[in-house]
Parts: C-alpha cells; structure tokens; sequence
C-alpha cells in the first residue's frame, strides 16, 4: 500500500479521530477552557477578539491551533502534491454562509468538534446541540438531492492560494510578539475562557499534526454524518465516533467527565437554541461542504473559496458578540433567537436559489 | 461503451454525488471521470468500491482519470 492510500485506510481514520479526541483533552489539562480544548468556532472568535472585531473582553487570544490547522495542512498538501490553488466558486455566498455559520454556533456555544468533545466531557446539553446539526446537515442534503451547486472553481495562480496561510504567520507573529499598540490591540483576555490556554508552542505543534493528518484522511465533522445520510459512506462517521470514544475515555482518566445538564462549563441550558442554532449551522457547513476544520484544512491546501469562508466566520464573531446575537452561560443573547430564524431563511433562500428547485440549471444561465 | 465525466472544479460532495448519479443511470459498461481534487478522486474510488465495481486511478499531471467499469 502506498503511504498516500495508507492515510486514507479505516485504521488511519479511526487513528485521527483518536488523536484529535485525547490531543483536545490533553490540550484542556493544559490550559485549554473546560470542554473547549479545541473548538474551531469559538477559537475564530477569540481571534476576532484578539485583533478587535469584537468587545467581549473574556473572549480575545490569538489561538495557535487555528494557525497550525491552516499551516499543519498546507505543509502535507505541499508534501503529497496537493496544495493547488483554487477559487471563484460564489465566494461571497460562502462567506455568508461562514458568517451564519459561526452566529448559529455561537448560539449553542461550540462548533461541531466542541459539540462532541462537550459530550465527551458529559454535558448532555451538547445531545440537542448534535441533533441540530443532524437536523441541519438533513436539511442541506435536501438541497444537495435537489441539484443545489455553488459552481466550478477555477485554478489560480500561486499567490491566492498562500494568503490564508500568509494571514495566519501574520497572527502567530502578532502571538509570539504580543504586540502591544496604544490602541490597546493586540487584545489579550486577562479574565474568562479567553485567558484559559495552553503552552503556545505546544498548542501549535499539535494543531500542525492535526491540520498534517487531517488533510491527509480529510477528517471533516459535518461530511462523516453527511456521507452517511447520503451515500452510505461511513469512513469519515468511523473518525467521529473514533474521536468522541477517545475523548470520553481521556477525560475520564484526566479527571475531566463531570456528567449532567446544569452548570456545565460555556454552555446554557435553553435546550430549544441548543437544537436551533446548530441547524443553523449545520445547514450552512452543509451548504458549503464542510464543517469548520475541513475548511481550515481545504484553505491550507490552497482553496481560497474556503478561506472566504474562514473570513466569513471570523466576521460572523465580531458580529455575533457586537449584536448581542451569541449566547453565555446564562443563556441566549437578546438577539440569539432572532438572528437564527433570520439565518435559516437567508440559509433556505441560498439553498433554493442554488438548486435546480429554482427550475433554471446551472448550465443554461 | 466509453463516456468522460468531468466533475473537475465542483466541491464537495457534488463530485461523488453527481458520479452515483451517472453511475445509477448507466446499466453496464464504462465510465471515465475526470477530477482535479484528492478529496474528490478519494471519495469517487470509495464509493466505487463500497458498491462493488471496479476502479483503475489514472494521474493525469494534476488531475486525476477514474475508469470505473460496472
């Protein structure tokens, strides 16, 4: 078996899904906040805290496992030939679908990977939040049955496949330097999750293996339920459940299962935003292919597509915590509900738009 | 009977959908696809052989030329 057809067996899955599962654990008795030893979603937003896009000031870190994801997988798609940049397929429309992507999670208060490491960690609030996903990821294959299609990309020249990458040495720079403007940016939490991390180079080297192996097996959160549903394919489902046994197991070795609904760590028990805002956003990682590692992952290897939708999300943040749309321990914000049915509609409306349901193909336009 | 299909530029998972799609109308025969993406070649090959048919991988300079004979 080549070593390229080796990372893409059932063992190498299961393999990944292990080591994303006890790295997270690992990475939280190291510092990372309770049940968040990586979740893609509310790590984005500490960046957009961090560089100021947002005001809450308990959420602001540049974090080192989102820049070794991007530079973790741009280094093994160089290795194994497959960094070829690429793009042109609707970004804009992906970059709404990021932003609504990251206002629905921050609604449940986790992104599909924290979702299952939640759970891991026995917070059952984290069950309605994956039944929302499940819900959502349906709602989208719909769409997907119904011809929905964002067009072709197109290859490009080198330089936009680098930019993502570019940005994220720009911020492991601003990390390492910590620097410090009159401005008061770059913003640091001294209190709250976003004061919480582990050592910086050892959050980045496991992050470069996850983002290295990942691309390699093309782990993805929201494919392995999707596959499933929709072609009966249960690779990428084996590396989910793989990750989610895994962290179990090491939370319960690291002291860290605390099983129950109330006073679970960043998290709320309004059980019906739980569900809603994870269909929310399981519908928009749907409508755009992945969930929001895979889109790290795919910008590493030179999608420029996904790296508007890793923009989107960042964006989606300062918007979330500026309107008062995210939600906290106590439970939604003001305007959590609202901005999840406006959301879903905006989400329904790119999905119809973009479906033969519209009875005008993609090809005779 | 020989047809080539380009799924080339689509994400995912149009590629392995549209794919089955072509593969399900097709009653027997041959069908050669064309994919620019490991992820793509990767999903096509599985799905071909979860469903028993047989795949040969072509690489192509950067592209990829599935034969897959059902």
């Amino acid at each position: 078996m080549s070593l390229k057809n080796w990372f893409l067996s059932r063992r190498i899955i299961i393999f990944t899904g292990a080591f994303i599962g006890i790295a997270a654990t690992v990475l939280q008795k190291l510092g990372n906040p309770a049940n968040m030893g990586i979740c893609v979603a509310c790590f984005e937003r500490d960046i957009a805290g961090a560089l100021g896009f947002h005001r809450a000031a308990v959420v602001q870190y540049i974090r080192p496992e989102i820049i070794g994801f991007v530079l973790g997988s741009l280094i093994a798609a160089l290795a194994f030939k497959e960094f070829k940049p690429r793009g042109g397929s609707s970004p804009l429309i992906r970059f709404v679908l990021g932003f609504l992507a990251m206002v629905g999670s921050l609604v449940f208060l986790g992104c599909p990977w924290r979702a299952l490491l939640r759970l891991s960690g026995g917070d059952g609030n984290a069950l309605f939040g994956i039944a929302g996903l499940v819900a959502g990821i349906s709602i989208g294959i719909f769409f997907i049955k119904s011809g929905y299609n964002l067009g072709r990309n197109e290859r490009s020249r080198p330089l936009a496949g680098w930019i993502l990458p570019s940005i994220m040495a720009g911020l492991l720079l601003l990390l390492l330097f910590r620097i410090n403007l009159p401005t008061g940016a770059v913003f640091f939490s001294s209190e709250g999750p976003g004061s919480q991390h582990a050592p910086v180079l050892i959050a980045l080297l496991i992050a470069l293996i996850i983002g290295f192996v990942a691309q390699r097996t093309r782990f993805c959160t929201v494919a392995a339920a999707r596959d499933v549903l929709l072609i009966k394919d249960t690779y990428l489902f084996t590396g989910v459940v793989s990750l989610l046994i895994a962290a179990w197991l090491s939370n319960m070795i690291l002291g860290q299962f605390n099983p129950g609904f109330q006073g679970q760590p960043v998290a709320h028990t309004n059980q019906i935003w739980n569900f809603g805002g994870m269909v929310l956003a399981g519908l928009a990682f749907t409508l755009a292919g992945g969930c929001p590692g895979r889109q790290l992952f795919l910008s590493g290897e030179g999608d420029s597509d996904a790296a508007v939708f890793v923009l989107g999300m960042i964006f989606g943040a300062g918007f979330a915590h500026n309107f008062a749309t995210a939600s906290s321990g106590a439970g939604p914000g003001v305007w959590g509900p609202a901005a999840v049915i406006a959301g879903l509609i905006i989400c329904l409306i790119i999905g119809y738009s973009m479906s033969d349901l519209t009875k005008k193909k993609l090809e005779d336009l | 009977m020989s047809e080539k299909f380009d799924v080339r530029g689509l994400s995912c998972p149009l590629p392995v959908v549209k794919v089955k799609n072509k593969l399900t109308e097709l009653k027997q025969g041959l069908l050669e696809v064309l994919v620019d993406t490991g992820t793509a070649k990767d999903n096509v090959v599985r799905m071909s052989k979860n469903a028993g048919w047989k795949v040969e991988v072509k690489e192509q300079g950067e592209e990829y030329l599935l034969i897959i004979t059902k």
